[in-house]
């Protein structure tokens, strides 16, 4: 089975976000960049354990310069088997998944896995669009996913209020989330095989993006907090509906 | 200019969040002076809920009143929604974030060649004939303005964005006949399992209380059901409790678990680590209690309460009720 895992650098969690150029770009000097947590955690992580019940690859292929390889390193240290980097940065997500779906064609990929969304941009968007472009089903926000065979794909997805048990053929798309994995450290052992891994640069094809950003901004700071007597903690309850009027 | 407004229903019962993507695009018809808004609806419901759209602003619906589309397959749905853009001409889709709406808003967004912004948060701007629209980055820490300037363009809104403005309009219904077929639907429902019972599914809800570490263990949970039942609204929790199976994982807010934007939260015994901040952050009213005033949560709330809250939460409750008995 030839699986491929969409895997994206993100600035941490807990950076601090700023923008230059008069808000026109992120800022990501001194920012330190880490794997998209679903990415890593649910898509490459399961894609692993596919490979280790049926045998096959796992591939991850990144959009960006030279600066994601140290995100994707880490991904060959976890256990794919190869890594493909995309020599470009795209401005949007149809951007991403023009290129993807571009390399892709040509692979016959049983199975792509993206993260449910990127922690900077969340978009939510690559997955399906690499499914439209390559005509392929596309499951979104999976929190589990079986193959009792190398053909076929069960998964659990959520919907608002109930989970959606979903069965389809591969070839096909899923976006993962929390459930479908447990996160893994890379061991030593990972981590010097890693390194001998092949990461084939490959050049963009070229793809004109669909939409842009024109400005970012930081929401205003909320007020300080209005620190309310646990005495008279029903106090709470009027200032919810006469002052903040949400109740 | 056109608007076509995909508009989601289970079992014919339509949601919330189309009515609010509803009331959003007759807003942006009107800011645009756009010539009309076009509601579709695919599958099965009843005619009086089809025509009843009118009074959200639809001035027209197509229905494909046909049984495949009680399926959910989102390759088939985007073909019929692309099929319907063109036969109305629209310039401007809109369908909610929700979770039909991040499964088709992609391929169509390919299919159409019309650029996408996934995640509204408020009307669009102006800027000359382009559509500027806001939406949330890096988990909330941030918001982007994005150009909208292609033939036709897509807005996914963000559930709890816009409110439902409900008139005295009414519209045409006509049939709508798309060239999908049974082959259109690779993905089979093997089955579906509700999960929150009878309140409002959390990325929908309004009002919502969440709990943390803070109420030492499932056992104490019904001092927090107790409040969301008074406040008719949906609980939630923290990671570590989902985490340790306190509380089922499709309650856990964060940036791992769902992401939301209720008119208000109240935090529970909730340290505020910025991964729970990514789910919440975008919440209108945050509320806060905790016995340590130390925990960061404090500073992204509006209101706090310092102190035990086994103590405060019967409280709250009692006052909960008092205020909808006088208020009822």
């Amino acid at each position: 089975m030839k699986i491929l895992v969409c895997v994206c650098q993100t600035p941490d969690t807990a950076a601090k976000i700023d923008f230059v150029d008069n808000n026109t770009q992120f800022n990501a000097n001194g920012v330190t960049f880490i794997m998209n947590p679903t990415d890593e955690w649910y898509a490459l992580v399961r894609a692993i354990e596919l490979k280790k019940q049926h045998g096959g690859t796992v591939t991850t292929i990144t959009v960006g310069g030279a600066e994601n390889e140290q995100t994707i390193r880490k991904g060959l240290a976890i256990g794919a088997d190869d890594a493909v980097r995309i020599d470009t940065n795209a401005a949007d997500s149809y951007g991403v998944a023009a290129q993807i779906a571009e390399y892709a064609r040509s692979q016959n990929y049983d199975l792509i896995l993206t993260g449910k969304e990127t922690i900077d941009y969340n978009g939510s968007s690559v997955g399906g669009m690499i499914a439209e472009l390559l005509d392929l089903p596309y499951l979104s926000g999976a929190s589990h996913l079986d193959m009792p065979d190398a053909n076929t794909a069960i998964a659990k997805c959520e919907i608002e209020g109930g989970i959606e048990t979903l069965s389809a053929a591969t070839p096909l798309v899923i976006s993962s989330q929390k459930g479908m994995a447990e996160q893994v450290i890379p061991n030593m052992q990972g981590i010097m095989l890693s390194r001998r891994k092949p990461l084939t640069v490959v050049a963009p094809a070229a793809i004109n993006d669909l939409a842009s950003v024109k400005v970012f901004e930081k929401p205003a700071p909320r007020s300080s907090v209005k620190l309310i007597d646990p005495d008279n903690a029903a106090d709470l309850i009027r200032l919810l509906h006469e002052e903040a009027k949400v109740i | 200019m056109s608007v076509l407004v995909y508009i989601d229903h289970a079992g014919g019962n339509i949601k919330k969040v189309s009515l609010e993507a509803l009331s959003y695009a007759t807003k942006v018809a009107e800011l645009t002076g756009a010539a009309g808004v076009t509601a579709l609806v695919l599958g099965s419901a009843a005619d009086a809920t089809v025509a009843g759209l009118g009074a959200y602003g639809a001035t027209h619906v197509l229905w494909a009143n046909n049984p495949l589309f009680d399926n959910f397959d989102s390759g088939a749905f985007t073909k019929a929604i692309a099929e319907a853009a063109a036969q109305t001409g629209a310039n401007l889709v809109v369908l909610s974030h929700n979770s039909r709406g991040k499964a088709i808003a992609p391929r169509l967004s390919v299919r159409l060649k019309a650029p996408l912004i996934a995640g509204a948060v408020s009307l669009p701007t102006l800027d000359g004939s382009a559509l500027v629209v806001r939406k949330s980055v890096f988990s909330g820490k941030a918001f982007a303005d994005c150009v909208l300037a292609g033939a036709t363009n897509i807005i996914s809104l963000n559930p709890n964005a816009y409110s439902v403005a409900k008139g005295g309009g009414s519209c045409s219904v006509s049939a709508f006949s798309p060239s999908v077929s049974a082959a259109d639907f690779k993905i089979t429902t093997v089955s579906v399992e509700k999960q929150s019972g009878d309140a409002v599914p959390l990325p929908e809800a309004e009002l919502v209380v969440s709990a943390g570490r803070g109420m030492r263990g499932p056992e104490n949970w019904y001092l927090v059901e107790d409040l969301a039942t008074a406040l008719g609204a949906t609980t939630a929790c923290s990671r570590p409790v989902a985490d340790v199976h306190w509380r089922p994982h499709h309650e856990h807010v964060g940036q791992t678990g769902i992401t939301i934007r209720p008119n208000l939260y109240i935090a529970i015994g909730i340290s505020g680590a910025i991964q729970h901040l990514a789910g919440v952050n975008n919440s209108k009213v945050i509320v806060v209690i905790n016995k340590d005033s130390e925990a960061p949560f404090f500073k992204a709330a509006d209101y706090g309460i310092v102190g035990d809250a086994f103590e405060i939460l019967p409280k709250l409750t009692e006052a909960v009720k008092r205020f909808k008995a006088e208020h009822a």
